[in-house]
């Protein structure tokens, strides 16, 4: 691991700046993916030509007096379920396995246009329903701080890449925790904004009134000019927000003096003790820095897995019935249409997410929509309410990330439901559309990183990151793997 | 999905006195179903040219194909055009809301129509047709089109027995109203006559050149049959019916055909038939049963649709003088019913206007009327100064009914379009009274049979007698005149 | 609990699948069954919950009439469409026959 990792905002003023070229920037990151990626498996796909074309152009630019951007010679990587015109988008799924989109996604083109370098698409879970990638149709992404250890999921990829130094930021997407929970189990920074800040043009859908794609960086301070530069109103989605670029890095100072820190003392147990003990430290750290913990009750908090797994894939069903092998993707040859779409789709699709197929066609078929889909949706409300409650008291709320540090391969792929209670404590935020960063604080077993997770009303993603940036800055320092904290 | 209705009788109290087609004591009870694209310019959800004819698959985008990672937007027109037609349907405007059906389909490219389920943009409307019965609107939704599938190697490109088929998306995303009527229809005639009074509509607030035979119009009926007064029956949903004329016949086979099944105590299976204009029979396509559990939930891509007060009445405001107050109009300048043969069809021609053009110059709408219905060409090429004179002479007598006719060919193919000197020019004099009934006296004279047979009541015989005074007239008389003058004559 | 009827039935899991397009053998079927089974036992802690009046949260956003001008836009290249589709014919997907789902 690299100890003298630079930051994208440091890259970024170093390209604008001619203090060093992109070139160099690039090639330093993909010897380092050349050595290192065989093992980790972060990439589906690694873009060292296009990579190196676009350092080029970036550079030529520089030279000749314009500015490319904010993100200027910044390598990223970004998860495969996220349209790149002419480059293939898995999703990590065999039916999808030479897919070359005809379009971008918004967040891609606004990346380019900031100066952003893709070096490559991550790997995830298949389709993005998972919490440790091992659920990938391309084989399972190893955690760079414990190669016998998952990275987390779904973004599992995204969040190694980082980790392992692969590019300073990365971006995946989060359904139910899928950014929050790998950035926790690989000491990274994760942010899932609040519901409509990034636009979902582009990205595969699974879950489309809970997805959202946010950064994955070493320090607040990149994951906010990551997210800063993705976010605000795109007319191409219908549910983005109506506000302009999130304003994200004028708070990243000013401290927690004076704030609200909001302990849920209702919250589902299940954490790990090491966590707990992390997540008690960090709001000791808080206090120290001038917040006030208050208690809040969130009755409703542990509802939020079920009404999730009714509702995500619900949706997740309707989603992925367009991979039917008609226009796009795998198709297995057929006497006719009814047969090539279930030879198709059950040969394509891995078990997890034919699973969730039939839980979410179950769930809103006919007879069965009142009880489940119908009723996970009243639950919803009635957590959305509970939190509003609880904003009244607190201005953010603290709770783990991740119930324990990243657990071994194959620990928890024989019970799905096991599985599904690594989401505990991230799923109600994307129930409700609130905003949810996990920053790294010290290490728990093994020496493993422990993610804490910040939680802010909608719309407050810049009191979320303030907040983060302080507990960056008292967080205690790693053994393994951690550069500089905190924006300076 | 729709509401189920058990009996209908109270909808619309005079519908009661109009008349219902029955057999062996059974009457029919029609809904109709009708999809109607929107004339906008771009698709319902992708701004992808909404156009008919083009080369296959060229009017696509990815939300047109439904490729991963495609959002669909909302076209304001398309709204608009909703609201408009539904505001001339007398429907409520209201609150809504998209919902996805979700069904398998080679030319569904998403798996799933976006569609309106639980909130559609319009409710509780009617239409009136032209004698006054009223059908009632139960709903009119958005939703978007799917593409379309050429199946090749089988016969007459069905899909049956074809080897394979081609899609093509141009049509996918077009946007549809779909407007769902109350089984209120109870005859052939005023299924047929709903659908051309809705086409008209249509094409008068601008939503859909609504044409059947292209496709922009679709058609589906809902038949069953009862005792009349007594609960709904199982009912069939027929399609394939492409003309207004079929409509009609399909009406009328299945609804015999239910009757008979009724009759034989059979049961009539609740199913989608297929209407086939060859042989004159409704066939079974699917049954309703195995159809697809569609799965209905608000789709989570798009938000809210909440006009406002504000929208709703510039719409409403803004919308043209609709046709059944065009044929009020045209009827009252006329002297006549408003579902007269002669206001039909040239209200429908959109002449009314030159008509009531004429009147407002002076010149009597009846009589014009009644020309533009016979000469069409007479509203085109003719200016209303002429048509107005020439009424005027007709009306007064100066010249008769059929000197008119003949002055409106000589406008029509000629440049002269003064009707006093092509009168002139004809040699068209009014002809004097006493000249006339002298010439009466003569026919009398002339044909005693003939007025022997009148005498005693026999009112064909006048023919005989007004084709003497006309041949010696050598056609100048005016027919009417002669008439009148013949029945004085007669002994009381 | 074992005299408990199972939430999810093989037939009911059978019809979810047909719906969903997908094929299971009889084993994946008793499997699917079995875990669908305890996933739904797992998620019956709502049923308790009392919901009177309180209205379903379909999506997070307070957004109304998000709409887009009636104007043209850019379309895809044919041509690039149909080289990444599976098989086509005549500027047009081909699919074999579809039948078994409307007759």
């Amino acid at each position: 691991m690299n100890n003298n990792r630079t930051s994208a905002v440091d890259i970024a003023q170093n390209v604008r700046n001619n203090v060093k070229t992109a070139a160099d920037f690039i090639e330093e990151h993909l010897a380092r993916i050349a050595e290192h990626d065989g093992e980790i498996h972060a990439f589906n796909l690694v873009l060292a030509k296009e990579a190196r074309a676009r350092a080029a152009e970036i550079d030529e630019m520089v030279a000749a007096g314009r500015d490319p951007g904010p993100l200027a010679g910044v390598p990223v990587a970004l998860k495969d379920n996220m349209c790149t015109q002419g480059i293939p988008t898995t999703c990590s799924s065999n039916i999808l396995a030479d897919w070359r989109p005809p379009y971008d996604a918004t967040v891609v083109t606004r990346l380019r246009e900031a100066g952003a370098i893709f070096v490559g698409k991550t790997n995830l879970d298949e389709f993005a329903m998972g919490s440790s990638t091992e659920n990938s149709a391309f084989g399972p992404t190893k955690n760079p701080l414990d190669t016998t250890r998952v990275p987390g999921g779904s973004s599992g990829g995204s969040a190694a890449a980082v980790a392992a130094d692969f590019a300073p930021i990365s971006f995946g997407s989060d359904t139910g925790g899928s950014i929050r929970q790998p950035a926790a189990l690989c000491g990274v920074v994760g942010v899932k904004p609040t519901y409509g800040a990034v636009s979902r043009l582009g990205l595969i859908a699974f879950g489309s009134s809970l997805d959202q794609i946010g950064p994955f960086a070493h320090t607040v301070a990149d994951a906010a000019v990551g997210l800063q530069t993705i976010s605000g109103h795109d007319p191409g989605d219908s549910t983005s927000i109506q506000e302009g670029p999130l304003d994200l890095s004028r708070k990243l100072e000013l401290g927690v003096a004076g704030l609200r820190i909001g302990r849920i003392t209702d919250l589902p147990a299940g954490a790990s003790p090491d966590v707990e003990q992390r997540t008690e430290e960090a709001f000791d750290a808080l206090r120290a820095a001038g917040a006030e913990i208050v208690d809040v009750k969130v009755p409703a908090f542990s509802y939020g897995l079920t009404a999730y797994y009714l509702i995500a894939p619900a949706e997740a069903s309707s989603n992925l019935a367009r991979f039917d092998g008609v226009r796009f993707g795998m198709r297995t040859a057929s006497t006719d249409t009814n047969h090539m779409y279930m030879a198709t789709r059950t040969e394509g699709f891995g078990d997890e997410v034919k699973r969730r197929i039939m839980l979410g066609t179950y769930a809103l078929s006919a007879g069965y929509y009142d009880a489940y889909y119908g009723r996970a949706q009243k639950v919803r409300r009635l957590i959305a309410n509970d939190f509003s409650a609880a904003y009244e008291k607190a201005d953010v709320l603290l709770t783990p990330a991740s119930p324990t540090v990243a657990f071994e391969m194959g620990d928890k792929a024989s019970d799905p439901l096991t599985m599904y209670l690594c989401d505990t404590y991230t799923i109600p935020s994307n129930l409700t559309g609130h905003p949810g960063m996990s920053v790294p604080f010290g290490t728990g077993d093994h020496g493993l990183p422990v993610g804490v997770q910040v939680l802010a009303p909608a719309l407050k993603d810049d009191v979320m990151f303030q907040v983060g940036a302080a507990l960056e800055r008292s967080a205690p320092q790693r053994s393994t793997g951690s550069g500089e904290g905190g924006a300076s | 999905m729709s509401i189920t209705y058990v009996n209908d009788d109270a909808f619309h109290p005079s519908n009661d006195d109009y008349e219902r087609w029955s057999k062996d004591g059974w009457e029919m009870v029609v809904g109709l179903e009708v999809h109607v694209e929107l004339a906008t310019k771009t698709k319902l959800f992708s701004a992808s040219p909404n156009r008919f004819g083009d080369e296959p698959n060229t009017n696509i985008d990815p939300v047109t194909l439904g490729l991963p990672g495609a959002l669909p937007v909302l076209n304001r027109q398309a709204v608009e055009l909703a609201m408009r037609l539904g505001l001339a349907l007398n429907c409520t405007v209201q609150k809504s809301t998209f919902a996805r059906k979700n069904y398998f389909y080679p030319d569904m490219p998403k798996a799933y129509q976006i569609s309106q389920y639980d909130e559609p943009i319009n409710i509780d409307g009617w239409l009136d047709l032209p004698d006054g019965f009223r059908v009632g609107i139960e709903r009119g939704h958005l939703e978007e089109d799917t593409g379309k599938s050429t199946h090749v190697g089988g016969a007459g490109g069905r899909i049956h027995g074809s080897d394979y088929s081609l899609i093509d998306f141009n049509r996918a995303g077009v946007p549809l109203v779909e407007i769902v009527s109350r089984p209120d229809i109870r005859h052939p005639e005023q299924a047929k006559g709903y659908i051309n009074e809705l086409r008209e509509i249509l094409v008068a607030v601008g939503a859909s050149d609504a044409k059947m035979e292209e496709g922009s119009m679709r058609v589906d009926a809902n038949v069953s049959v009862r005792k009349p007064g007594e609960n709904f029956n199982t009912r069939c949903e027929i399609k394939n019916v492409n003309s207004v004329r079929s409509l009609g016949r399909a009406i009328e086979y299945e609804a015999r055909r239910q009757i008979a099944l009724h009759e034989a105590d059979e049961p009539v299976v609740q199913q989608t038939r297929h209407w086939d204009e060859n042989d004159g029979r409704t066939h079974t396509l699917r049954s309703k049963e195995d159809a697809d559990d569609y799965r209905y939930f608000l789709e989570p891509d798009l938000v809210v649709v909440d006009p406002g007060i504000e929208w709703i009445e510039r719409v409403r405001d803004a919308l043209p003088v609709l046709p059944a107050e065009r044929r009020a109009i045209l009827a009252d300048a006329a002297g006549q019913a408003a579902n007269s043969e002669a206001v039909m069809v040239v209200a429908e021609r959109g002449q009314d206007n030159y008509v009531m053009d004429v009147a407002k110059l002076g010149g009597d709408a009846g009589v014009a009327l009644k020309h533009v219905k016979e000469a069409p060409e007479l509203a085109e090429q003719v200016p209303v100064e002429s048509v107005a004179t020439l009424s005027k002479m007709e009306l007064s007598g100066v010249i008769t009914a059929s000197q008119a006719k003949t002055i409106v060919a000589v406008m029509i193919e000629s440049q002269n379009v003064d009707p006093e000197v092509i009168a002139a020019d004809l040699g068209f004099e009014a002809m004097d009274n006493s000249d006339l009934e002298a010439m009466v006296d003569q026919a009398i004279a002339g044909q005693p049979e003939a007025w022997e047979k009148f005498c005693a009541g026999e009112g064909k015989a006048m023919g005989a007698l007004v084709g003497a005074v006309m041949k010696a007239s050598k056609g100048q008389a005016d027919g009417k005149a002669v008439t009148a003058l013949i029945q004085t004559k007669k002994p009381s | 609990m074992p005299d408990e009827s199972p939430r999810i039935t093989v037939d009911e899991v059978s019809k979810v699948a047909t719906l969903a397009r997908l094929i299971l053998t009889d084993e994946e079927l008793s499997t699917a069954t079995a875990e669908l089974s305890a996933m739904l036992d797992h998620f019956a802690d709502i049923d308790g919950l009392d919901l009177e009046g309180i209205e379903p949260m379909m999506q997070p956003t307070p957004l109304a009439n998000v709409m887009r001008d009636d104007v043209v836009g850019v379309t895809l290249n044919r041509e690039e469409v149909l080289s990444q589709a599976p098989l086509a014919e005549d500027g047009r997907f081909r699919v074999p026959p579809i039948v078994g789902i409307e007759e």
